[in-house]
């Protein structure tokens, strides 16, 4: 499930905003308690709480004292727009790199690219 | 809240734990790793208070642990002897450990066997390897003391009872929670519970880390030699490797942005490695490199 060449708290913390981004989790849904999520995914229960506080440090989640964490409203609009704004540098540079060291020219990715629409 | 303060653990001439100052606090979960004859059990018995260290003291919530007879009935320490009698059988040892612990599950104990199918009319004399280190886990998580050790308890078992273990720890531990310690070299397996690791090597302690704080330490740096030299001068190195006009070297530490794209752009390539290589690695160095 999680790998090890990476602390796993970020690997929660990037699967809950992937599911928060494609809609799985709603808004002002309520997420996993840390000790179902602990033991579902079979990780120490401090890793689990770990990840979640760094996603209520974003934004992407709240508390409800005692009843547990939920959702935030604004959490798919704002996740968006910080993976449309790291798009062309995560996604496209890295793409554009791979087409010079094999020879792929601007040209070809555009036709290709066109095919598509 | 365990506290070593100075422990020494020597047996005649050979010292096995050398000076060991370790604070732990409680309800965690902690692996200890290390080779074999880094000091793992000799460091445990010293903690659990079976054996008498040498040199220094061991303080369970402040209080001196050795010879506590409180301390002690709050202790399980699950050894490969597993302190029982051979001629044994397991319901005699359920019994037995029901009168010396407040603390003691029976029904769980039962569930537990039923979970690594073992036959409570048996003796301990006729099971096997893997069945009694699963023995040896049922006695250690029922016991459900506040500090509950199990020394290398995976010892001969299979993947599946390895396996059912672990889920079983992490389960108990989430039901009641209480300071469990694991020894370990199969770190791969169940580094994920572990919320804190101490590595032995040779007796001392090499590291004593929140786990998730070791991932993502050591990567790899690869590609032409001397780019890889330039690149490793001021850096850690732990481990190299060489094929033609090509190096890998396995360097210490956290990787910096800024480093990766200055060294991609002369051609490196980076990677990450995982918590067995960094284990490995930081406990194969050179006596000198590694003080």
């Amino acid at each position: 499930m999680f790998d090890d060449r990476s602390p796993i708290y970020l690997q929660i913390a990037a699967g809950i905003k992937n599911d928060v981004l494609s809609g799985a989790l709603k808004e002002d849904e309520q997420v996993m308690s840390t000790n179902q999520y602990a033991a579902f995914y079979r990780i120490n229960p401090a890793t689990a709480a770990k990840g979640f506080a760094q996603l209520v440090d974003e934004g992407v989640l709240y508390k409800k004292r005692g009843i547990g964490m939920f959702v935030s409203p604004d959490a798919r609009a704002r996740l968006r727009a910080e993976r449309r704004e790291r798009f062309f540098a995560d996604v496209v540079e890295p793409m554009l790199a791979e087409a010079r060291r094999i020879g792929i020219d601007l040209d070809e990715i555009i036709k290709h690219l066109g095919t598509r629409r | 809240m365990i506290e070593l303060r100075g422990v020494t653990v020597r047996y005649g001439n050979a010292v096995a734990v050398h000076d060991v100052t370790l604070r732990l606090p409680a309800d965690k979960i902690y692996g200890l790793l290390g080779r074999n004859g880094s000091g793992k059990t000799s460091l445990l018995g010293a903690l659990t208070s079976y054996r008498k260290p040498a040199a220094g003291t061991v303080l369970i919530d402040g209080v001196e642990a050795f010879e506590n007879p409180a301390i002690a009935r709050r202790t399980a320490f699950i050894r490969d002897t597993l302190d029982l009698s051979e001629t044994d059988r397991i319901s005699c040892a359920f019994r037995l450990a029901g009168r010396l612990r407040p603390s003691w599950d029976g029904a769980y104990a039962d569930r537990l066997l039923d979970l690594f199918q073992l036959d409570p009319g048996k003796r301990v004399s006729a099971l096997s390897r893997g069945q009694k280190s699963a023995l040896g886990v049922v006695l250690g998580l029922a016991a459900r003391a506040p500090l509950t050790v199990l020394d290398e308890s995976y010892l001969g078992m299979d993947a599946v009872a390895r396996t059912l273990f672990y889920r079983e720890v992490l389960a108990d531990y989430l039901a009641h929670p209480r300071t469990i310690i694991l020894s370990t070299h199969l770190i791969d397996e169940v580094a994920d519970l572990f919320e804190q690791v101490v590595v032995l090597d040779r007796g001392r302690v090499l590291l004593h880390e929140e786990t998730e704080t070791l991932r993502g330490r050591g990567y790899t740096v690869s590609g032409p030699a001397a780019a890889v030299d330039a690149f490793a001068t001021g850096h850690a190195v732990l481990g190299e490797q060489r094929l033609g006009g090509v190096r890998a070297v396995t360097v210490d530490g956290r990787l910096d942005p800024a480093e990766v794209a200055r060294g991609e752009a002369a051609g490196l390539a980076f990677g990450p490695i995982g918590l067995q290589d960094l284990f490995v690695l930081l406990t194969s160095q050179p006596l000198e490199a590694s003080r």
